[in-house]
């Protein structure tokens, strides 16, 4: 340690603290904050024999594979015992204060900042500026390093968006096919039933997942114009993705017809091609035309209609016909 | 032996040219300064469990059987992720604890600065030369909320997995290149093929590192600063009142990372969070009644549960209804935290240094308007357990719903004049907010009423003090009294050690 005296920082420089006569440490600043200091004393001893007598308890437990209660009640009032001891032994019995120190303005006098600039700015203009041409292909160099170094970023990461932002795996001819790989016919499901379906070659696939209702027992489910014979034997079958944020719509209630999105509490009306009736979603689910093969089995006539799920900036339109 | 050490290291980096500013510096000492302290305890819980979680996680979506312990899933196809999630709770020592540690500390650390933010907002502390410091605590904000929705993200359990298609969604929703960020950030078309591996490295690595750098410029600026300080026992602009880091600081705030650690610990024992057993493997087909995110997602999903169902359809193009409540509203709500103390001076015209905080009560106005504002998001907030709620209360849905409309517009423009009004009244009551008073209410002969301050506390027998420089404290005598002779002022080291 230095001799020399304590000279004066910047930060004390023009502070306004009075200093003059040194306090003593028999100030009243100087004495605890506690009024019974000897009952404080033995409070913080005992947090401190509880904290000690707890760690070695929460060693004890995690000695003996004890179960999650054991280990974090142990470790948990240790801890606290610990830290109570030492925040009561800070507040209580040390120094009750206040002292205060200076604090200096921010914002720098003129002459320090004409000063920094100064330096800065001198010193630039001898190094750099004098070396234009050297400054500019510089920084045409740094110019093309970082526009280059954005190039992993749009060419690894992932392909671009394609056309399964349009299309999902259903094809023509595609079988209904349940999560554990049967396909459905139509004798599988009675009035009332729903089931999810994927195409046989996707089964559990997140985009083609489709929800497939029997409503009635017989006869061609009609939902709207061009939509004759998509709904055989009673059957419709809606993409299960809400077309909100996406979430599997799965609850589905007979009394009232009505499939519900338990994210976000959609209500999609099924006998009327699954309109939006109430809830933040804002288009139809859309629906897979069927058919059904001579054995019975229910098959798509062809992929939905229009994109599924949430709409994207894409997507162009309500219609959705791809760009 | 330490001397000897202290003064080698000591001739070395000048240790007690620095350190005497630093043991000498001052903290003020109110109760409000503690929340962001739990913040950043709450933070090196996480560290510190998190690497422990990360010593038996395993980062990957392919299948696996489970053939754990636990029964009811045994023989189901998992995911690695899931299955070292379940395993690690239930087959390591202490591996349940450490996990519902971490899930807890996690809803503490977002908590404690949501509540640090309203201190620092409804003080004024925001205010020059604070301005870049709320700016950097706003961004911490952010992403704490990112990096605690990656973590939950993590196990690949049916609660999470919905919460990543939506935020898929969410992603694809924004204009121009939504598609392409959900892409590239998902590896593909959803469910993408890296999702978990891609969420792990920026939950365990990129995003720490990002908080701990922004974390040292917060609490470089702070000490920079020094803190801002409430009125009262001769605080000033130009000084800061309070305790000394050494020793009382030293123990009061080291003993508060232990009794946050310790209540965290308490939490993780106690009280169940985030049972994934329960919850199962995500399968993007299946999905669960009540689901509802972390807390700090609230406010998001009861956005986009009370936004109508608009969309904006442009030739060929579209905006999504989901780009409104999940991405505008945040973008909107992040960018007036960032410019607040900004907006703030323009409106009052106060651009000077302010180091004195202020009462919520004598700035009415801004109180008034953080308070509505605050209102706002927690009905949001509420709005997400509309379908709990309606469960709960026997309602219809629809109702719930429309009632959380209405709510949203309606506690807004209820809040903003009762907050003005209680300030008001807070301001015209004598002696409010005075210490170790109390206020009685006093009816007259006539039977009118008034509120009066009583004398100081008869009973507190320590009266308030007038601070003193710690530099100035003479500590001569007392060494020389407690027999040190080297006692001169300040201690040192002996020159035969160097």
């Amino acid at each position: 340690m230095s001799d020399a005296p304590d000279s004066p920082t910047p930060e004390h420089a023009g502070s306004h603290v009075p200093s003059g006569t040194p306090v003593s440490v028999d100030a009243p600043q100087f004495q605890v904050a506690a009024r019974h200091p000897r009952r404080t004393e033995g409070v913080v001893a005992l947090a401190f024999v509880v904290a000690l007598v707890s760690f070695a308890a929460f060693g004890g437990a995690y000695w003996q594979n004890a179960n999650n209660y054991l280990l974090g009640i142990t470790l948990g009032v240790a801890l606290a015992a610990f830290g109570f001891g030492l925040v009561s032994w800070g507040k209580y019995l040390m120094p009750r204060g206040p002292f205060e120190e200076p604090r200096p303005q921010m914002a720098t006098t003129e002459r320090e900042r004409e000063e920094f600039v100064g330096d800065f700015a001198t010193r630039g203009k001898i190094a750099i500026e004098r070396r234009g041409v050297l400054a500019k292909l510089m920084g045409a160099a740094g110019a093309v390093l970082g526009v280059v170094a954005l190039f992993p970023l749009v060419r690894s990461l992932g392909p671009k968006p394609d056309s399964s932002m349009y299309h999902t795996t259903w094809r023509k001819g595609a079988r209904l096919t349940a999560i554990d790989g049967r396909p459905v016919n139509t004798d599988d499901i009675d009035v009332g039933g729903i089931i999810t379906v994927f195409p046989e070659n996707d089964v559990g696939g997140a985009l083609s997942q489709t929800v497939l209702i029997r409503i009635q027992a017989t006869g061609d489910v009609v939902t709207g114009p061009g939509k004759e014979t998509w709904g055989p034997h009673g059957y419709l079958a809606y993409s299960k993705v809400c077309t909100h944020a996406g979430c599997p719509v799965g609850l589905y209630q007979e009394l009232t017809q009505q499939l519900l999105c338990p994210c976000h509490q959609s209500l999609f009306d099924v006998e009327t091609g699954a309109n939006p009736v109430f809830g933040p979603a804002p288009r139809p689910l859309p629906q897979l035309p069927l058919y059904v093969d001579s054995k019975g089995f229910l098959r798509a006539q062809s992929d939905f209609d229009e994109p599924i799920g949430p709409g994207f900036w894409y997507r162009g339109g309500s219609n959705g016909s791809p760009k | 032996m330490i001397d000897k050490l202290f003064g080698w290291i000591d001739d070395r980096v000048a240790l007690s040219r620095s350190g005497r500013h630093l043991l000498n510096k001052i903290f003020p000492d109110h109760w409000s300064f503690m929340i962001g302290e739990i913040a950043l305890y709450s933070f090196i819980v996480l560290l510190l469990t998190g690497v422990f979680l990360t010593l038996y996680f395993v980062p990957s979506g392919s299948d696996v059987i489970y053939h754990g312990v636990y029964s009811p899933l045994k023989g189901q196809t998992v995911s690695e992720a899931f299955n070292s999630t379940v395993n690690l709770s239930f087959q390591v020592r202490g591996g349940l604890l450490m996990r519902q540690m971490h899930h807890w500390a996690a809803n503490i650390f977002v908590g404690s600065i949501v509540v640090h933010m309203l201190r620092v907002f409804f003080t004024g502390a925001f205010r020059r030369p604070r301005e870049m410091n709320w700016m950097l605590g706003t961004t911490l904000l952010i992403l704490a909320i990112f990096n605690g929705f990656l973590g939950y993200s993590l196990p690949d359990d049916l609660i999470s997995g919905t919460g990543i298609r939506i935020a898929f969604s969410i992603t694809e929703s924004i204009p121009f290149v939504g598609t392409y960020l959900g892409f590239f950030l998902f590896g593909g078309q959803y469910p993408g093929t890296a999702i978990i591996p891609r969420f792990f490295i920026l939950h365990v690595l990129v995003l720490p590192l990002v908080i701990i750098g922004l974390l040292a410029g917060h609490l470089g600026m702070l000490v920079k600063h020094k803190h801002a300080q409430f009125r009262g026992r001769g605080a000033r602009d130009d000084n800061v009142v309070g305790s000394p880091l050494w020793p009382t600081y030293a123990a009061k705030a080291g003993g508060f990372f232990f009794l946050t650690t310790g209540v965290t610990a308490l939490l993780g024992a106690a009280v169940q969070i985030n049972p994934i057993w329960q919850y199962g493997q995500y399968y993007a087909y299946k999905v669960s009644y009540a689901v509802q995110p972390d807390w700090y997602m609230g406010w998001l999903d009861g956005a986009l549960r009370v936004m109508p169902s608009w969309e904006v359809h442009l030739p060929g193009h579209m905006i999504p209804t989901v780009f409104f409540p999940a991405v505008l509203l945040p973008g909107l709500t992040f960018n007036l935290i960032y410019a607040w103390p900004f907006i703030e001076a323009r409106l009052t015209g106060d651009r000077a240094e302010h180091h004195l905080l202020e009462r919520p009560r004598d700035q009415p106005l801004r109180t008034a308007l953080g308070a509505a504002v605050f209102a706002f998001y927690f009905t949001l907030f509420g709005a997400s357990a509309t379908d709990v709620l309606a469960n709960y209360l026997s309602l219809s849905l629809n109702l719930v719903l429309w009632s959380f409309r209405v709510l949203c517009i309606v506690v807004p423009l209820v809040v903003f004049p009762v907050a003005y009004k209680i300030c008001l009244e807070l301001q015209s009551t004598k002696g409010a907010g005075q210490r170790k008073r109390h206020n009685v209410v006093v009816r007259s002969a006539e039977g009118g009423y008034a509120t009066v301050a009583t004398p100081e506390y008869p009973g507190y027998i320590q009266p308030e003090l007038d601070p003193v420089p710690l530099d100035d404290v003479d500590l001569v005598s007392a060494m020389a009294r407690d027999g040190d002779d080297q006692a001169d002022g300040v201690y040192r080291i002996p020159r035969e050690y160097r």
